[in-house]
């Protein structure tokens, strides 16, 4: 088999060799094969998306692609995670995965998979990367790998992120430029938040299904079972709120509950549709190719699908939040003396002109260092406002400093110099830069 | 800034101009710390949102652990109204995915209250279908005193609570004292929650 040439592929070749109207001044055939071949890409999630972006990766010439998933194969997933056989059920995704495109798509690529979390992998691991594609169903996934990313274009190693995600017959696409174009933090309070049902409808007037299995799920489980936490992954947990569901619904003649229907709510599902996964993995890896090889421009920055109600779709450029929490304020760099206490680092960046701090609070990733309040917290944390801040934290750790003053926060990244006993006339702090 | 009024000739020159200063960082002796994890947004907003609390004496905020700022413990000891003198701890659980999700309430004693059930679940609009990302702790902490200050019959979890406030408000007003001295409401016995 001859190896494989972006240039010369049937596929791939045509968009690489001719120049398209809006591409970089600078762009030659050559840059596009030669970026695509030495680009490393990492790809979250190898699920419903994941499957269809890994396999449209490996067409589109990409050769160095890692594959994050912390999820093992459910017999469900089998009928639109097309990398996955019966007998993976149980293995891997992120190993399936990649063994089934090694083997059967493009022979010479290397997919390498990580089962796992993303947050097992240190910050370092993600510098990395030329780009990172999300296929994600967690929020709380997405947050982290944002602020990650945020933080190492801070430093200065800018890996840009394509995200792409969908709901039933809906989804987006959406290309974030850490610190350059807006963040998946900055549009936070856009996203839907989850459908719910007041508590007192569910406990007296129900009228859907929903409010029944909801009744069944949120008050009569931890009626009957105050010790036992349910687990929406145990089929017998399942089974009794359904159960319990159906017979309500029955008493207050509502139809509709079913097995699948409960499984939904109470795993707050919405079905995945393996066309709507289709799309959007083929725009984010549109995305992806655009930018590397820069051969066009790329989406600026949002891009909406949505099939339910005939076919809509539509770009709009979401605007970077100037207080957004992650990427309005990045780490700044201060030097201080090896001698000084927590008290002497709050007071020196109180008075700085450009902060104005007030009341100051201070953490680091796990701890709390000083909290002004509640009274409870403000003194159990005063002891280490007299503590040698080197005792505190480690050389470059990042510190967090929320205050009324500021509009968001403050994130430091603090170096120390000089020596670690105090000069025996330092009441001045001039030594500091 | 939009990507529409920057090339990608710029964004790469950018983006190597970036890496310059980086390495040049470098040089001067400044290192990465490379295994310091990340601050994530939701530590950040709920940092902010527990230090900034602008509480009323009669809301109180206890923490087990004072490095974690996701689950306390909420006192509200009413100073007014039908449930003055009696103290009322609520166990209070804030997720990852803050504010995305609202925090969770429970009531922490058997308390007699047309608005909180005898296992604690509590009907509150903005704890669940009105909760939005823009609302603070601060309006929950309020919005749960407001409870105790103005229960309200219209949105019944303890039904024969809220049915006897909307029939006769006085002597609903003497079940509530009595069922705090933890006495018998019915069949049911309530936990003592006077302030000591
Ligand atoms: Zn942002």
């Amino acid at each position: 088999m001859a190896a494989f040439s972006p240039l010369t592929d049937p596929s791939i070749g045509p968009s690489l060799r001719s120049r398209g109207p809006f591409a970089d001044p600078d762009y030659t055939p050559e840059f596009g094969s030669d970026s695509i071949s030495e680009s490393k890409i990492l790809v979250i999630g190898a699920g419903g998306l994941g499957c269809e972006i890994l396999k449209n990766l490996v067409l589109s010439g990409f050769r160095d692609i890692h594959v994050i998933d912390m999820d093992t194969i459910d017999v469900s997933n089998l009928n639109r995670q097309f990398l996955f056989r019966k007998e993976d059920v149980g293995r891997s995704k992120a190993i399936a995965a990649s063994e089934f495109v090694m083997r059967r798509i493009r022979r010479g690529v290397r997919i390498t998979p990580y089962f796992g979390k993303i947050q097992d992998k240190p910050k370092e691991y993600y510098r990395g990367f030329t780009l990172v594609i999300c296929g994600l169903d967690s929020v709380e996934a997405r947050r982290w790998i944002n602020a990650t990313l945020v933080d190492l274009a801070a430093e200065g190693d800018i890996v840009p992120m394509v995200d792409g995600g969908t709901e039933g017959f809906r989804g987006q696409t959406r290309v974030i430029i850490p610190t350059i174009s807006s963040c998946y933090e900055c549009s936070l309070d856009l996203l839907p938040t989850k459908r719910t049902f007041p508590v007192c409808t569910i406990a007296n007037t129900p009228r859907l299904p929903e409010h029944c299995i909801e009744w069944a799920h949120q008050l009569l489980w931890p009626k009957n079972f105050p010790q036992r936490k349910f687990d929406a992954d145990l089929e017998q947990h399942v089974d009794w709120i359904y159960d319990q569901a159906l017979f309500r619904a029955n008493e207050f003649g509502i139809e509709g509950v079913t097995r699948s229907l409960t499984l939904g709510v109470v795993k707050n599902i919405v079905p995945a549709i393996a066309s709507t996964n289709a799309i959007i993995a083929a725009s984010c890896c549109n995305e992806a190719f655009k930018f590397v090889t820069s051969c066009n421009p790329v989406l600026d920055n949002y891009m909406m699908y949505s099939g339910d109600q005939s076919v809509y779709s539509y770009s709009f450029c979401l605007e970077k939040k100037p207080d957004c929490p992650v990427c309005g304020s990045l780490a700044q760099d201060l030097t201080v003396p090896r001698f000084f206490t927590l008290q002497e680092l709050l007071d020196l960046v109180a008075e700085k002109p450009k902060f104005q701090l007030k009341a100051p609070s201070v953490a680091t990733s796990d701890r709390n260092l000083y909290l002004r309040f509640p009274e409870q917290l403000e003194t159990l944390t005063r002891p280490n406002l007299e503590l040698k801040l080197i005792d505190l934290i480690s050389e470059s750790e990042e510190l967090l400093i929320t205050d009324r003053s500021l509009p968001l926060s403050l994130k430091l990244r603090v170096r120390f110099t000089g020596d670690s006993e105090r000069p025996k006339d330092s009441g001045n702090l001039s030594l500091i830069r | 800034m939009a990507l529409t009024s920057i090339t990608f000739h710029e964004l790469h020159h950018k983006m190597l101009a970036l890496k310059k200063k980086r390495e040049q960082q470098q040089l001067n002796g400044g290192n990465s710390n490379t295994s310091a994890r990340v601050i994530s947004g939701a530590q950040i907003r709920v940092q902010k949102d527990v230090t900034e609390l602008e509480l009323p004496p009669t809301i109180e905020l206890q923490f087990d652990n004072p490095n974690d700022l996701l689950h306390f413990t909420v006192t509200i000891k009413p100073a007014d109204g039908l449930y003055k003198g009696g103290v009322f701890p609520f166990s209070c659980e804030i997720s990852e995915d803050y504010p995305i999700k609202p925090p969770k309430f429970l009531c922490i004693p058997k308390i007699y209250h047309p608005n909180i059930d005898l296992e604690g679940n509590v009907c509150l609009n903005i704890l669940r279908e009105d909760w939005k990302p823009i609302l603070s702790l601060t309006s929950i902490l309020l919005g749960l005193q407001i409870l105790f200050l103005e229960p309200n019959p219209n949105d019944p979890l303890n039904k024969e609570a809220a049915t006897e406030l909307a029939r006769d408000r006085h002597k609903f007003s003497t079940l509530v004292k009595r069922s705090m001295l933890g006495g018998y409401v019915g069949e049911v016995r309530y936990d003592q929650v006077l302030r000591r």
